[in-house]
């Protein structure tokens, strides 16, 4: 191995630039808000540089392989290790974090939502993003688990001060339905450990991922625990995700949640949790994998319809996106349920097509109520088209990605999907005519899908506009919302015409765990 | 046999020629100038600190026949105590400075029930552990009603003296039918003395560890022997209660480590469970009752009986089995270390604000963040770090014992499963305080809180611990590990 010491300490840098980032902030007077919030952007443009630098120097051909690893000791009391890497399935999601971030940090530069607060509104953000993109590249279980908490506490904050008018019962609830289902996931990362391999060196137990995986593939822990198990720790990643019946959290948290936490919260945060399923759960616990996957499917298949039909329902406008990523990500469940390499990819290509086109959606929301001061599709009453031509057609362009419009982004998670559940992995025994109603019952979610979202750009930006509105002369879209939405519209539109990009890095990634589930 | 290893004595005979000397100088000090007995005390403790360093690294020493031995397990606590010691000398300076409070008394009596502390983890035989025990309680149960003229604090102190005294001569009695059944004090002694009874002596045996037991489960305010604690941590001085929630706690542990894991180890088939029941009642009772607390203090007293629950847990977990033992112990000690610093943390930040709002409820800390940010933001960090999650040093502690459960398997799993669901609850109430600081506005504006120097050097100090055990959680662990190593032969 000759790796340079750029290689070894790229992630870390990368990883924990927001942090320091947050402390410099910290160091800031409070007054200073311009310059606040243009470190915020400037940690973040680094943070994204370091993230786009590791991806370019990235080796796709060995894109199933770790690279950029660094493993050192760290609490070597109880077999805990400093130990990161990327590989292909974490690529796509560590960039988008950062991207998503930066994006974030350049809307703040102009939106900061009340009660103001700007320093500890970025400092907090930075905190989050590091907690976000640590969770891809942790490849031991504790740290996993560092990381993954670590974003309870800083997105607790960014709903309950710069939340709307419910904001405390949003942001508690949020806060304690995620921690109660990753303290069971905690349990269940002991368990594995206690039962796992003894690390030859130190006569202790390992919590290193790889390892586990390994020794998990091979069969090594017994069938009745993974079942148990395999239940704790999923309990865990179903909260986050949020699969039906876990999610009634998100709704409440994304609608009082200000822009950029729904933004980061929809698209990055909500990815933890499948990311957790592909990356943990299903290869250290195939045979737990093939014994939930048929619920999970299930679920998902609800889930979709479910949130199609909350979304019909929806009088306001962020609500009924909080709601229509329910549904989006139960096409990602039902993806990984089907526990083929189809569907696997299909659920990370759904992961990054859903962050990238929600957070837009959120984007746009917040953009929106910051002119009409209302979210209630009632009161905006239609007629944005002819308010604001240009808003009202990127609104559009994004409400018609997300149905899942061939060519776009969203099409390709929705359709593989459904392609994984007509034919899923029989090898391990899932029963095709099961999924082959999950995937028609996906199937008319996706309809219902195409219906809220038609019928909810008919309510706004079509008609004639209330007379109320005409006269505030509007503003459309503003340089500081073209610069951080171009980006998003741009991936909308190039991952749906180019999907390979992100299928192509993951594939080798995808494929080793579905031969370990298939066994 | 004559020769004293003074050495090994040294830390707990400086303490004591302190407490002496606080009591003489207290005599000659004019009354304004009373408050100067803290830094007498102040700077006795860091003699004893400094006598404690020098005693690092030089092995296991014995004195009086094995009654007082100093090991890693004994400088870890006793270092640990003094610290403590050192951060309550600082809560309670400004505090009894401006209280109206009979100051060199006060100290004299801290630092005697600090004197009990540090002799307790060194006492390896029932009477000393006896005799430390006493130390520590007697003085509590007059410092609890420091504040004489406060009816909370005369109903708080009764209860405490009389449930203490109760329990104590339940106490002394179960020794008294231990010696009686082995002939023996020493822990090692007892051990072998037990293992050899059979038939309606081992009954007796069973009663009189029960008994033993009961002594210290008042110490701990373990449930059913809590009720004391929530009306005597209100009606005392708030520095006492910080070292009532603290010190005095950890001594409770700390004398139990030595007689479950050592004294009584071979009898563990019969207590395990018990400790099973009691730990999870204790959590699961202090925490329901704590989400309806509206009294900070009270509050904190809740949660520090959820909080023995959790160290009560690994003593349940004791098997045959030497490993999961020491697995067990050292997630005790670790958690009692790793608590004890987020608690005195937040007793500081309570002292701090009762300056202003001596009733200390819960809306009292309205618009605290805004008034002075160091306090806000500690005490946000405290309970975050008390709740368990991270980017907190709490974090480390619960996972000790979460490990050391889910290791011991059976019985552990579910205990695990029971604090797991228990720390969830306990989100619920240790946000209270928090959310009045950050979101609730203070009835007197934006008006900038002054916080004083030394209650502001101690907040400072016990954030920065916190933070740094979440980064460096190897040192807590190590040190938990090398405590461990009394167990052996």
């Amino acid at each position: 191995m000759n790796e340079s010491s750029w290689q070894q300490w790229a992630i870390t840098i990368t990883t924990f630039l927001p942090i320091i980032g947050a402390l410099v902030i910290l160091l800031v007077p409070k007054d200073k808000d311009k310059m606040i919030r243009g470190l915020g952007v400037v940690v973040t443009a680094l943070a994204f540089i370091g993230a786009v630098v590791i991806a370019l120097q990235f080796d796709y051909g060995r894109s199933g392989e770790l690279q950029f690893v660094q493993n050192v000791k760290w609490i070597p009391v109880i077999g805990a290790r400093y130990h990161v890497g990327i590989d292909g399935i974490s690529m796509p999601l560590y960039v988008l974090t950062y991207l998503l971030g930066l994006l974030c940090a350049i809307y703040t530069a102009r939106y900061v939502p009340s009660p103001g607060k700007t320093k500890a509104f970025v400092a907090l953000t930075l905190l989050l993003i590091t907690g976000m993109a640590g969770t891809f590249i942790a490849f031991d279980l504790i740290l996993f688990f560092v990381f993954w908490e670590l974003v309870l506490v800083p997105m607790y904050f960014l709903i309950a001060v710069w939340g709307s008018a419910n904001r405390q019962y949003a942001s508690i609830k949020f806060f304690l339905y995620t921690l109660f289902g990753s303290v069971f996931m905690l349990l269940g990362f002991l368990a594995l450990y206690f039962n796992g391999p003894v690390d030859v060196e130190t006569g202790k137990h390992t919590f290193d991922m790889q390892a586990l995986t390994t020794f998990g593939a091979g069969g090594g822990y017994a069938h009745t625990f993974q079942l148990v198990v395999f239940g704790a720790i999923a309990l865990g990643f179903a909260v986050k995700v949020p699969m039906w019946p876990f999610h009634t959290w998100l709704p409440d948290a994304h609608t009082e949640a200000p822009t950029i936490g729904s933004v980061l919260l929809a698209g990055i945060m909500l990815k933890m949790g499948t990311y957790g399923f592909v990356r943990i759960a299903l290869p250290m616990m195939p045979e737990g994998a093939v014994a939930y996957a048929p619920w999970i499917g299930a679920l998902a298949a609800i889930a979709i319809v479910y949130a199609a039909l909350a979304c019909l329902a929806q009088k306001d406008l962020k609500r009924l996106i909080a709601f229509s990523s329910v549904g989006h990500m139960g096409f990602v469940m039902l993806g990984i349920a089907t526990l083929t390499t189809i569907g696997i990819q299909a659920a990370i290509f759904g992961m990054v097509a859903h962050g990238v086109i929600t957070g837009m959606l959120f984007f746009l929301v917040g953009s929106i109520y910051d002119r009409y001061h209302t979210r209630e599709i009632a009161d905006i009453g239609g007629g944005m088209s002819e308010l604001m031509p240009k808003m009202a057609g990127i609104f559009a362009f994004v409400a018609i990605a997300s149905l899942g419009l061939p060519g776009l982004a969203g099409f390709w998670g929705e359709i593989m999907a459904l392609l994984g559940s007509f034919n899923p992995n029989t090898a391990v025994g899932l029963n095709v005519g099961l999924y082959r109603a999950f995937m028609i019952i996906g199937g008319i979610g996706t309809i219902l899908t195409a219906g809220y979202f038609l019928w909810m750009l008919q309510r706004v930006n079509q008609g004639e506009a209330p007379v109320k509105w005409k006269d505030h002369g509007f503003r459309d879209i503003l340089t500081v919302e073209w610069v951080s939405w171009v980006p998003l519209l741009a991936l909308t539109l190039v991952l749906g015409l180019l999907p390979s990009l992100i299928l192509d890095t993951t594939a080798t990634g995808v494929d080793t765990i579905v031969r370990i589930v298939t066994g | 046999m004559t020769n004293i290893d003074y050495h090994a004595l040294a830390p707990a005979v400086i303490l004591g020629v302190t407490v002496l000397v606080v009591l003489v100088v207290d005599l000659f000090l004019p009354a304004r100038a009373k408050a100067a007995a803290m830094w007498v005390s102040f700077a006795g403790v860091i003699g004893a600190l400094a006598a404690l360093l020098t005693l690092i690294g030089e092995g296991t020493r014995v004195v009086f026949g094995g009654a007082y031995v100093v090991d890693a397990f004994t400088l870890i606590f006793q270092g640990f105590f003094l610290l403590a010691a050192l951060v309550v000398l600082l809560i309670s300076y400004r505090y009894l400075r401006d209280g109206g409070f009979y100051q060199g008394e006060y100290y004299f009596l801290l630092l005697t029930a600090f004197l009990g502390c540090v002799l307790m983890p060194a006492s390896r035989n029932l009477l000393m552990l006896f005799l430390a025990l006493e130390l520590v309680s007697a003085p509590g149960f007059l410092m609890a009603t420091f504040r004489k003229s406060d009816i909370r604090g005369n109903e708080g102190g009764l209860k405490f003296f009389i449930i203490g005294v109760l329990s104590t001569a339940v106490m002394l009695y179960g020794m008294s039918l231990i010696y009686g059944l082995t002939g023996a004090l020493d822990l090692h002694a007892i051990a072998e003395g037990l293992a050899g009874l059979s038939g309606s002596r081992e009954t007796l045996a069973e009663v009189a560890i029960l008994f033993v037991v009961v002594g210290f489960a008042f110490k701990v305010s373990a449930v059913p022997f809590q009720f004391w604690a929530p009306d005597t941590y209100e009606g005392s001085p708030v520095p006492v209660a910080s070292f009532l929630a603290v010190a005095s706690a950890a001594a409770g542990f700390a004398g139990l480590l030595q007689l479950m894991f050592v004294a009584f180890v071979g009898q563990w088939e019969f207590w395990a469970p018990i400790f099973a029941l009691l730990s999870i009642l204790t959590m699961t009772l202090g925490n329901l009752v704590a989400l309806r607390q509206r009294q900070a203090v009270r509050l904190l007293a809740y949660s520090g009986i959820a909080q023995a629950g959790y160290i009560l847990l690994p003593f349940a977990l004791v098997s045959g089995d030497t490993t999961v033992n020491t697995a067990a112990f050292t997630a005790t000690v670790t958690y009692i270390l790793i608590y004890a610093v987020m608690n005195l943390g937040a007793f500081a930040v309570v002292t701090a604000v009762s300056e202003r709002r001596p009733s200390l409820q819960i809306d009292d800390f309205a618009g605290l963040l805004k008034a002075a940010p160091l306090l806000g933001v500690a005490m946000t960090a405290f309970m975050v770090s008390l709740a368990g999650v991270p980017p907190t040093g709490g974090f480390w502690g619960k996972l000790g014992i979460f490990a050391a459960a889910i290791d011991r398997g059976g019985i552990g799993i579910w205990l695990a499963v029971i604090m797991v669901i228990n720390s969830v609850i306990s989100v619920g109430y240790y946000f209270l305080i928090p959310r009045a600081m950050i979101f609730e506005e203070s009835p007197d504006g934006d008006q900038r809180v002054r916080v004083p120097m030394l209650l502001g050097m101690v907040v400072v100090l016990t954030l920065v611990g916190v933070l740094a055990i979440f980064v460096l959680p190897n040192a807590i662990y190590r040190l938990g590990e090398l405590s461990s190593l009394a167990l052996g032969p």
